[in-house]
């Protein structure tokens, strides 16, 4: 069999974050009962007229300079024509040939290096209402309800240059462009809800081949998983399709997620003939340098700017800050725990380690971690100072899931206390070797694995208390 | 003849719109008219003149982000044709 090269770019949608929807003042609060967040405007009734949020244009200034893109001064909005239930006006409001944001680029770490995916545009545009199937799937269904209180929620769409050339290639993309979206807070980037989603153009071509194949795009990527399983399906598909001798077609497929494949989508529309033309009730845009100055002067610090941050001031290591900054509020929950932790790389380890284990065990997000950062912190200090070993953390960790208590609480009622004065541990030290006369005479005879032993029976007794390397030392002193 | 009466049936059908048989001519002539029109505009020399979407001196007409109260549930369904649970009722999207 030939090599293949896999072609992908992505358009993303991401619905900003606005009070109100794009062209009217309806709410734009996901969920709620299906037609209570609508009116005139969004409903597509005979002479409602549009008057655009300024919200939107200041999100969509935020979000192209964040993706190191070229602002336009001169917008305008189009109306695409076409025919489908979800459209209540027969046509969406979007920005054509003019859009706000051309020519940016986000950076990715790929095996080797760095690597630069081009941003082709971004323009501003309102979401469709939303169909609810009568049967499981849009194919299997008789009928649907039509939902308009998403219709005209402002959205922009992103796409990429063709440039990524694996699912991994995408997946690292669409990660880092859902932390940006999230860091510059134009976007709460929920994909199971929708506020994030993601269509890929997919081609193969012969390996050092001077033209990319036809592609064939792929809707409904709910999900990062889904996005990795859809390309490799599809990629699969498309070389066997060239290897038996067909070709592929140019269309538009949707990602089956409960049967793992793409299948072809037609639509009972028209192929794509938008006959798109500028939008006559709206009113061009036209942005000022003080405008873009003031937007670019008020950028928050991004993904990349924070994980720089946590290697240089937190001193941790480029992959660990890599992961803690991959969505804001594990970044945040970092900063907050670290105020009082005195041991930020320790903060780290357990933010990836246990943390991140009971997060993906319980299927939530950091925003939903029953413990607060400020006690993680706390618990960090404890052992850092002494008081709480390490073993007995894991104690104390599992009783915070329980309870929304300090730490320093939790050790004095379950009694964890490290025990670090000399007296005490000397009383069982002694103890310890009266039983033992054996191992002193081994640990004599040069037997190296009697102390282990010994430190072991001394911390038994402490039920676990007792500061190791403080029974270590008195061990060894006594038995000399 | 610039367009057909095979322009029109497909303009038609992407506007959803239904011509009788013995207007089709009527249409197409009209068509051809409008697009006569634009060849003559079309001899102008634009050279180095801007494209101008707008006519009217007016630009950033906005909206504050405030969202407030839209119409009811039973207001909006009023004129649907079928309803299901809340939602306007339509037929199979997919062939």
């Amino acid at each position: 069999m030939k090599k293949y090269t896999t072609v992908i770019g992505l358009e993303v949608h991401a619905e900003l974050k606005t009070n109100s929807k794009a062209f009217c003042s309806c709410s734009t609060e996901f969920g709620g009962e299906p037609n209570t967040h609508v009116c005139p405007v969004c409903l597509g009734m005979p002479g409602a007229l549009p008057v655009l949020n300024k919200q939107v244009v200041e999100f969509a200034i935020r979000a192209g300079l964040a993706l190191n893109c070229d602002i336009q001064k001169f917008n305008k909005f189009d109306r695409k024509n076409y025919f489908y239930p979800d459209l209540s006006k027969n046509y969406q409001i979007s920005q054509f040939d003019q859009p706000i944001c051309l020519g940016g680029h986000i950076d990715i770490e790929v095996e080797g290096g760095k690597k630069r995916i081009g941003v082709t545009r971004i323009h501003m545009e309102e979401d469709a209402g939303k169909l609810n199937h009568s049967g499981a799937t849009i194919s299997t269904s008789d009928s649907s309800a039509v939902d308009y209180n998403r219709a005209g929620v402002p959205l922009i769409e992103i796409v990429s240059e063709p440039d990524m050339r694996s699912s991994e290639e995408a997946r690292a993309y669409l990660e880092q462009l859902k932390a940006i979206l999230e860091y510059t807070d134009v976007c709460d980037c929920k994909m199971q809800e929708g506020s994030l989603r993601c269509d890929a153009n997919i081609s193969v071509m012969p390996e050092g081949a001077a033209e990319f194949g036809t592609r064939a795009e792929i809707k409904n990527l709910n999900s990062f998983r889904a996005l990795v399983r859809a390309i490799e399906y599809e990629v699969e598909r498309q070389i066997d399709l060239v290897e038996s001798g067909g070709h592929v077609v140019q269309e538009t497929r949707t990602w089956d997620d409960a049967q793992g494949m793409t299948l072809s989508m037609r639509s009972k529309e028209e192929a794509h003939d938008y006959r798109y033309f500028p939008e006559p009730d709206l009113v061009p845009v036209e942005l000022d340098d003080a405008w873009i100055e003031r937007v670019k002067n008020e950028l928050p610090e991004l993904p990349a700017q924070r994980q720089q941050r946590l290697m240089t001031e937190n001193g941790l290591p480029a992959y660990d800050a890599g992961l803690i900054v991959a969505t804001k509020a594990m970044a945040d929950y970092f900063d907050a725990a670290c105020k009082n932790a005195g041991d930020d790389k320790a903060v780290a380890n357990w933010l990836l380690g246990d943390v991140s284990a009971y997060l993906n065990n319980e299927g939530i997000e950091i925003d939903a971690f029953p413990i607060k950062p400020e006690n993680l912190g706390e618990m960090v200090a404890l052992i850092k100072g002494g008081v709480l070993s390490s073993k007995l953390a894991k104690k104390v960790f599992a009783e915070m899931l329980k309870a929304d208590k300090s730490p320093k609480v939790l050790v004095k009622e379950l009694g964890l206390e490290q025990v670090s004065d000399e007296g005490a541990i000397a009383a069982i030290v002694d103890e310890v070797l009266a039983e033992n006369p054996q191992s002193i005479a081994d640990f004599k005879a040069g037997k190296d694995r009697a102390i282990g032993f010994l430190v072991g029976q001394v911390m038994k007794k402490s039920r676990g208390k007792a500061n190791p390397g403080m029974v270590n030392k008195l061990l060894v002193e006594k038995m000399q | 003849m610039k367009v057909t009466t095979k322009d029109v049936e497909y303009i038609a059908q992407l506007s959803r719109l239904t011509i009788p048989e013995g207007e089709m001519e009527k249409f197409t002539e009209q068509f051809n008219q409008i697009l006569n029109y634009a060849d003559i505009l079309q001899k102008l020399d634009t050279a180095g003149i801007e494209p101008t979407p707008y006519v009217l001196p007016i630009s950033n007409a906005f909206r504050e982000d405030v969202a407030l109260p839209g119409v009811t549930q039973e207001e909006a369904l009023k004129n649907a044709p079928a309803v299901h649970n809340g939602g306007f009722k339509v037929p199979r999207v997919i062939e």
